[in-house]
């Protein structure tokens, strides 16, 4: 399996995770994945509800030393 | 003599370019080091005037200068865009067909707005992030005599506090003409809160309710139908509007994606050295980075400072002595006459104050000073 882009929001950033995933997902093909990695708890619920939302998956999600790891594939 | 050449002549190759003429004076006057600029403009625009334009508070001719004008006088500058990097001989090859070679390269090429991406934007939208749009929405702003505007933020956008900046000034530009009572603003924004600084979010919304402005979140900008005068979104809503103020989605500039340095014409850098990913010496600054944090003149401007300082230290001492910690400051203007701020770094959430009239006229002086802020002086 192809290892996933990385994409490295971690920090009190702005846009922030949800925003620079949404920016990602446009430049990805269908069927491609994306690790986001943040620090921002919220983002941990916050990314999965947008994807359900617009039917892109959530593949899985792990903390690691305070940092998430939420892998992503684009769907449509 | 190490050839330092910078590609991009808007707020970061500017004040890199000032930066490291100072630190590098002497190595200058002896000919140890060269220092080149390159530009796509002989004219160098102060981007966030565009916003004041759209509302008839500043006139286009206030935010230009002749780029010439506000360069050291040691800098070698060319009016001649780069359409090929060489980085395996050091080189880039221009418009005009010039080879320029470099013992380290700052690419700061910026980025540019795409309204045509989404379909029906650029046809139905008014926005501010070119010169003929500002004049455009100002004159549109004129003319709305009521109804329902709506703000349409999609992304990536540069300058992140511009959503809120142009609702709040709507609401205030519409009640100096006396027409409050007939307009509806209605703010749409892509994630979850108001803004995407979970702060920002906290103060804005409130201000939002206070000021009968209303929103809706997770809304991100699939299409707009003009026929109808709606915005249907990716997350499967819509919403009508009689006059619709978008924020563009952004990408770098077509030479990044034309030369295959990055998708969407952002270049893969790291966040704390600005180095191009393995590139040892070519590094990015500015929009033309792909590190997660605001596209804005603050992000550009601290770091051109840590650039140069780090570029003028390989010079003299052979390695650098500075990371971009990833600080951003913003201004946000939160009516005609008050105004807020937000400073951030990657490990310090902004706190942003009430805003007051001192911070307000502090960006007005901002949008003043601005002018020797990119010469390096502040």
């Amino acid at each position: 399996m192809q290892d996933p882009q990385i994409l490295d929001a971690r920090g009190a950033t702005c846009p922030g995770p949800l925003m620079e995933l949404i920016a990602h997902i446009k430049l990805m093909d269908v069927g491609e994945e994306v690790e986001v990695l943040t620090t921002d708890r919220g983002s941990a619920t916050d990314i999965p509800i947008w994807l359900r939302k617009v039917g892109h998956e959530c593949i899985n999600m792990r903390e690691d030393a305070g940092v998430y790891h939420i892998r992503v594939r684009k769907t449509k | 003599m190490k050839r330092i050449l910078i590609v991009g002549g808007g707020i970061g190759g500017t004040i890199l370019a000032n930066n490291l003429a100072r630190r590098l004076n002497h190595e200058l006057h002896s000919g140890d080091v060269g220092i080149t600029l390159l530009s796509a403009s002989d004219r160098h625009m102060y981007q966030p005037g565009l916003l004041y334009v759209a509302f008839g508070r500043m006139t286009p001719d206030e935010i230009y200068r002749d780029q010439a004008s506000l360069l050291e006088p040691d800098i070698a500058f060319h009016v001649d865009p780069v359409e090929e990097f060489r980085f395996e001989a050091n080189a880039v090859r221009t418009a005009s067909g010039k080879s320029f070679e470099y013992d380290y390269l700052a690419i700061a090429t910026g980025s540019r707005p795409v309204a045509e991406s989404i379909p029906g934007l650029a046809e139905h939208a008014h926005h501010v992030y070119t010169e003929a749009a500002a004049l455009k929405t100002f004159q549109a702003l004129r003319d709305f005599q009521g109804g329902k505007i709506v703000v349409a933020a999609a992304v990536p956008h540069k300058c992140p506090m511009v959503p809120l900046e142009i609702t709040f000034l709507l609401h205030d530009y519409f009640q100096d003409r006396g027409l409050l009572d007939k307009v509806k603003i209605h703010y749409t924004y892509p994630i979850n809160r108001v803004h995407s600084l979970e702060n920002v979010a906290k103060w804005a919304a409130p201000e939002f309710d206070r000021l009968g402005i209303s929103y809706e979140t997770l809304f991100n900008v699939k299409e707009v139908d003009g026929a109808k005068r709606q915005v249907l979104s990716e997350e499967g809503s819509s919403v009508d509007y009689d006059l619709l103020i978008a924020i563009p989605p952004h990408k770098g500039m077509e030479v990044i994606e034309k030369n295959n340095l990055g998708k969407g014409g952002w270049i893969p850098t790291d966040r704390n050295s600005l180095r191009m990913e393995n590139r040892d010496n070519v590094f990015v600054l500015g929009d033309t980075t792909n590190i997660a944090t605001s596209k804005a003149g603050s992000t550009a401007h601290y770091e051109a400072e840590v650039l140069g300082e780090n570029l003028a230290a390989l010079v003299k001492l052979g390695s650098e002595v500075k990371t971009y910690e990833g600080k951003v400051f913003c201004f946000i203007e939160a009516g005609k006459d008050r105004a807020t701020y937000a400073s951030f770094d990657y490990n310090h959430p902004p706190q942003p104050q009430p805003p007051t009239q001192a911070v307000h006229w502090f960006k007005m002086a901002y949008n003043r000073l601005y002018w020797n802020s990119v010469r390096g002086l502040l």
